[in-house]
């Protein structure tokens, strides 16, 4: 059985694309054939992350209008042949995403594909809720500061209330919390909510914490997956989340600073 | 907290109000969010009713829907404007 995950969080810029892709990769690397969508009908990027932007021909939309099939349109990763990419459209017409149309093609996926990660676009709009409708697994990214966390809640109430599984009353979605862009020396200082914090408020299963690092820009920048930079901190994290989705008990880590004593001595300001 | 830091004025932790203003925040929105979606449209047609026997201002209907864990409970209250103004709550 296929498994459809979605990547959300309501607000932009939190690292659901960053997220996808790494996690797409890393279910990929471990043996699983794994497919990653693009839900951004318009403003597609996750090529782009992925660095397979020249070699788009076809698009997600292409395939749900029956204009070119599956096959052609998914991308095979070049790190990685287990992992293929779909891509959003560009065109503007957010209407060519259907209900319809994004289960028929997930369910095609759904017979040669392990996972499926679903990239929602940010809002609450059509896009996000066709992201996440037939999804069976969510994980919320979510960074330490308000509107995140509380953007994060509103998509809970959503998967809770508007997925497939909800209206059928089905078991519902399993929803998991990523916290990315995790800094242990401000929260540590009091200046950024902490682990514990945010899941006062959200409870959910933690699947990894995803310090801040600067290796994700350099990543993006040069198109592959963080998670394949085995000497970065996030790309480490990123592994432990695949590791722990898959069923592996591993120690969370990154949650505590690790400033030199020097360092700590002077506030870090020098 | 480094040396530094101990000779620093104390400052208010940031991340504690934000803290404290999201748990309200959340829970204020979790509530509104598991109100029935029907609400709105009932309190219209009882007020409807209600206009047809006595004069009533669409504030003196008040439609409040609270849930815990084994029931639901929703209170009407209607204010009558009778000399006493005096309140009468039906619950169903």
């Amino acid at each position: 059985m296929a498994r459809i995950i979605v990547v959300t969080s309501g607000k932009g810029g939190v690292g659901k694309t960053t997220t996808s892709a790494a996690i797409a990769m890393g279910l990929a690397k471990k043996g699983h054939k794994t497919a990653v969508i693009d839900f951004d009908v318009g403003l597609r990027n996750l090529d782009l992350i992925m660095g397979c932007e020249r070699r788009v021909v076809y698009d997600f939309i292409n395939v749900i209008n029956g204009e070119a099939s599956l096959n052609q349109a998914l991308i095979r990763d070049k790190n990685c042949n287990q992992l293929f990419i779909l891509p959003a459209s560009q065109t503007r017409d957010k209407d060519a995403l259907t209900l319809e149309g994004v289960g028929r093609v997930l369910e095609e996926l759904a017979k040669e594909f392990k996972y499926i990660v679903c990239d929602s676009p940010a809002g609450i709009e059509k896009g996000a809720n066709l992201a996440l409708y037939y999804a069976d697994d969510a994980f919320v990214v979510t960074n330490p500061e308000v509107s995140s966390v509380r953007d994060s809640d509103r998509m809970l109430g959503i998967l809770a209330s508007k997925s497939r599984r909800a209206e059928r009353n089905e078991e519902p979605v399993r929803e998991y919390l990523l916290l990315t862009r995790y800094d242990p020396n401000r929260v540590k200082s009091g200046e950024m909510l902490g682990l514990d914090d945010v899941q006062d408020i959200l409870s959910l299963q933690l699947l990894g914490i995803i310090p801040e690092s600067k290796s994700v820009l350099t990543a993006s920048n040069a198109g592959i997956p963080v998670i394949l930079d085995d000497k970065s901190e996030a790309g480490l994290a990123y592994q432990d989340v695949v590791a722990r989705y898959l069923g592996e008990d591993r120690p969370h880590r990154f949650i505590d600073d690790k400033k030199g004593f020097f360092r700590k001595l002077f506030g870090g300001r020098l | 907290m480094s040396l530094l830091d101990y000779f620093r004025a104390s400052k208010p932790k940031s991340a504690a109000i934000a803290k404290e203003r999201l748990q309200i925040l959340v829970a204020h929105e979790r509530t509104e969010r598991n109100r029935p979606s029907y609400l709105p449209q009932l309190q219209k047609e009882l007020l409807e009713v209600i206009r047809k026997y006595v004069h009533v201002d669409q504030e003196a209907i008040s439609v409040k829907f609270e849930q815990d864990e084994n029931q639901e409970t929703l209170e009407l209250n209607i204010v009558l404007p009778d000399f006493q103004q005096e309140e009468k709550r039906v619950n169903i």
